[in-house]
């Protein structure tokens, strides 16, 4: 097991039950994003059900994901791959220290259209 | 007081290796009522039987208690020991102090203790038994099968050999069934037309056969042995007794734009119709819904060019009633809607078809003559795509798919891929499966023979969806091995549809009440030493109606459903179990609660006078148990709040005093 406490949260945050999948493949196969993904839905659902967590964070396959909910329709065993997907998405987002930003780097990008909310939020935000 | 013997059997080492038997015959002495206490070696062997037999003569014992292994395993024997001493069998009491004592503990002392604990519960119990005598009811020698496919058909054919009349009641108007629309059988590939049709025959011809077709069951009454049963013949416009089956009327009839049921609607019949060819019995019947006689009253030609003056279109629904000892219950299954599956396309094109389609289309008696071609435009397929578990373990919602595995789908599948490939080798085939499952006598090898020899590509994963776009299909599926999407310009795709009950079977089961699952498959007594024997007395199970079966699995349920049958029939008698419920009537408040959670409907009311205690007299509702249908459960027993339902060998007292021994 790679990574228990991120498989716990993943599970725990998509609500989806990997164990729950029967290796069909139907994910896969109604998938229409499928060439452009490293990891196909059902990829998504057995890596994690295994712990394999960390390649899933690092690949663009998250961002390849259109949220289309077909494999959610789809999956015979209501599985929902998508809201996995979703989690691990989530996960990389709020990774800490994998901020693409610093805060010194925050001023030379200010104009007057940003709202005063937004600029304090990220201040707050990378300077973490 | 009762006079308690007690006997403690060693089993060898099997008990006496953890219990010290001779400290529990010596407990058991002083126990209220226990006169005799002994231990041996074997108490189910001669000697033992002996030992039991001249210490109920000697110490003129009215009870007594074996210490021994579970009361599945010897009840019977010592029961029939105590009888041949002159002792009622229902004064024996098992104390179980093998299975739940000595083989789950390892420790001497405890397990001796707790023989001690389980002895003296026994005499507890045995002090509170009292002489019981089973019923005797008599029994219909005629037996009733529901449903006339091949599991009916086999079943009714086994009974009527031995010698006892049996009618089968189908709904359609032939008898037949699944089997009959089949192609090929796996894994042989023997002609399904071939090896059903001489057995349907067999059925017409048998003197002790007789069939009820078009008709159905309306109402059960009795219980085992006696049957009361209505049957609903519907009116068919036909004669029957008359009727020879020329089909003159049916090349005559001008309404021919009849779905055509039998062909699964891929072609059209007339009106008045033969379902096909050996069609038993072979009797035409006229379609109410599409006659224009009988809608409009107008046409009459099928009475006009009818030599035998069998047309009767004031023919009415009549009903029959009949006495059976046995029901059996063949009703057989339907492959589920695939209305829901949008994903397949099956209702956009006319080129997505089940597999029972599929049979029809290779089928030399079918709506092509067997040439395997497109239904949408006659033109021989070059793809053929697949897809197994259509509607089959799924879990995701109820209603669209079934969670269990259809059992068949695998081998069928196998075989259309195989003949196909036979047939038209220019054919490239594909199948999508999940897992292929071919547990069966020359399964594996058939389906490996598809791949190995014939070509078809297995490929592991499952179909996405199909697009239909011009006249190719566009097939978008996994391969699970490979890692990759494919996509298959498909001619035609045949989808591996789930299998259910047929919708008749619910009601069936009411009137029966013979309990089902969830799925509405009918459960059997025991899933694995009862398989072919419903809960209810009386009531057998036969093929598809109790769960997914392929032919050869059915035929031999179906053969043994009918020696169960024949078993009951032979007897003049039936014995009954005499630990059954019954209602103290002073006590019954009439409330239902008993008749509600009875599961074999035993449980009757009756109004009743009773006296009371100023002389008027005041009629009351009180229960009535039927000891021929009380299967001794004990439920109304739990469910009856005034404590007026009470069991035979199992009352509420002796179960308290056992409780009390342990406790003590």
């Amino acid at each position: 097991m790679e990574n228990k406490y991120l498989q716990e949260e993943l599970i725990r945050i998509s609500g989806v039950n990997p164990k729950k999948c029967m290796r069909c493949g139907k994910c896969s196969a109604t998938c229409p994003a499928y060439d452009e993904m490293e990891y196909h839905p059902h990829q998504f659902v057995n890596m994690v059900e295994s712990g394999d967590i960390e390649p899933l964070l690092a690949s663009k396959s998250l961002y390849r994901c259109l949220s289309c909910f077909a494999c959610i329709d789809r999956c015979p065993r209501g599985v929902e791959p998508a809201k996995l997907v979703e989690a691990v998405r989530l996960a990389a987002i709020r990774k800490q220290g994998a901020n693409h930003l610093t805060a010194d780097k925050v001023p030379a990008m200010l104009d007057e259209d940003i709202p005063q909310q937004a600029i304090v939020s990220a201040f707050r935000k990378y300077s973490k | 007081m009762q006079r308690v013997g007690v006997f403690v059997c060693w089993c060898g080492s099997n008990i006496a290796g953890t219990v010290d038997v001779q400290a529990v015959s010596e407990a058991l002495k002083n126990e209220p009522g226990v006169v005799f206490s002994t231990n041996y070696q074997y108490m189910c062997s001669q000697a033992g039987q002996d030992i039991i037999k001249d210490a109920i003569a000697e110490h003129k014992l009215t009870g007594i208690v074996v210490c021994s292994c579970s009361p599945r395993m010897h009840e019977a024997t010592f029961r029939k020991t105590a009888a041949a001493a002159g002792l009622n069998p229902y004064m024996v009491e098992i104390a179980n102090i093998r299975e739940q004592c000595s083989w789950v503990h390892k420790d001497m002392l405890t397990g001796t203790e707790k023989a001690i604990i389980l002895g003296k519960a026994a005499v507890a119990k045995v002090n509170l038994n009292a002489p019981l005598t089973p019923g005797e009811s008599p029994v219909t020698k005629r037996a009733l099968v529901i449903g006339g496919g091949i599991a009916g058909i086999q079943t009714a054919l086994d009974i009527a050999d031995a010698g006892f009349p049996v009618d089968i009641v189908e709904k359609k108007p032939t008898i037949g069934g699944k089997m009959a629309q089949l192609d090929k059988t796996f894994p042989t590939l023997d002609c399904a037309a071939c090896i059903l049709t001489p057995k349907m025959v067999d059925v017409a011809q048998n003197e002790n056969i007789r069939i009820f077709s078009y008709s159905e069951v309306t109402e059960v009454k009795g219980f085992v042995g006696n049957f009361d049963v209505t049957i609903k013949k519907h009116a068919r416009f036909v004669k029957e007794d008359i009727c020879t089956g020329c089909g003159a009327c049916t090349e005559k009839c001008p309404m021919k734009k009849v779905p055509n049921e039998f062909n699964l609607g891929m072609d059209n019949r007339s009106a008045i119709y033969i379902p096909f060819a050996q069609a038993v019995p072979k009797v035409a019947t006229i379609d109410p819904n599409y006659c224009n006689m009988l809608k409009k009253g107008k046409c009459g030609l099928c009475a006009k060019v009818c030599a035998a003056g069998a047309i009767d279109y004031t023919q009415k629904d009549e009903y029959i009633s009949e006495k059976y000892g046995a029901i059996v219950v063949a009703t057989g299954f339907n492959p589920i809607s695939m209305d829901k599956f949008d994903e397949f396309a099956y209702n956009q094109s006319k080129d997505v078809i089940t597999s029972l389609e599929f049979e029809r289309l290779t089928n030399a008696a079918g709506p092509t003559a067997g040439k395997l071609v497109r239904p949408s435009d006659g033109k021989h397929p070059h793809t053929i795509v697949f897809v197994q578990c259509v509607g089959s373990r799924c879990s995701a919602c109820a209603e669209k798919g079934k969670e269990y595995c259809s059992k068949i789908c695998c081998m069928y599948t196998a075989k259309h891929a195989m003949l196909t490939r036979d047939k038209y080798p220019d054919t490239e085939v594909y199948v999508f499966y999940i897992d292929v499952r071919t547990p069966g006598k020359n399964f594996d090898e058939f389906y490996r023979r598809a791949v190995e020899e014939y070509g078809v590509n297995y490929i592991k994963g499952m179909v996405g969806k199909v697009t239909p776009e011009g006249d190719k299909l566009k097939v978008q599926a996994s391969d699970l091995i490979a890692n990759k999407q494919l996509h298959i310009d498909a001619d035609l795709v045949v989808l591996a549809a789930a299998i259910e009950p047929d919708k008749s079977a619910r009601p069936l089961a009411t009137m029966l009440t013979a309990s089902m699952d969830t799925n509405d498959f009918f459960t059997e007594a025991h899933p694995k030493l009862r398989p072919v024997e419903s809960p209810t007395a009386g009531v057998f199970l036969s093929g598809a109606c109790q769960g997914p079966k392929d032919i050869p699995e059915t035929v031999s349920q179906a053969g043994a459903a009918a020696s169960k049958v024949i078993g009951l029939l032979a007897k003049d008698k039936l014995t009954g179990n005499p630990c059954v419920a019954h209602s103290n009537e002073l006590m019954c408040n009439g409330c239902s609660s008993c008749e509600r959670v009875c599961p074999y409907g035993a449980i009757s009311y009756e109004d009743k006078e009773f006296r009371m205690p100023d002389r008027t007299t005041k009629i009351r509702r009180v229960a009535v148990v039927n000891p021929a249908v009380c299967q001794g459960c004990g439920a109304c027993t739990v469910a009856c709040p005034s404590g007026a339902m009470d069991l035979k060998g199992f009352a509420s007292a002796q179960i308290i005093a056992e409780v009390d021994a342990i406790c003590k």
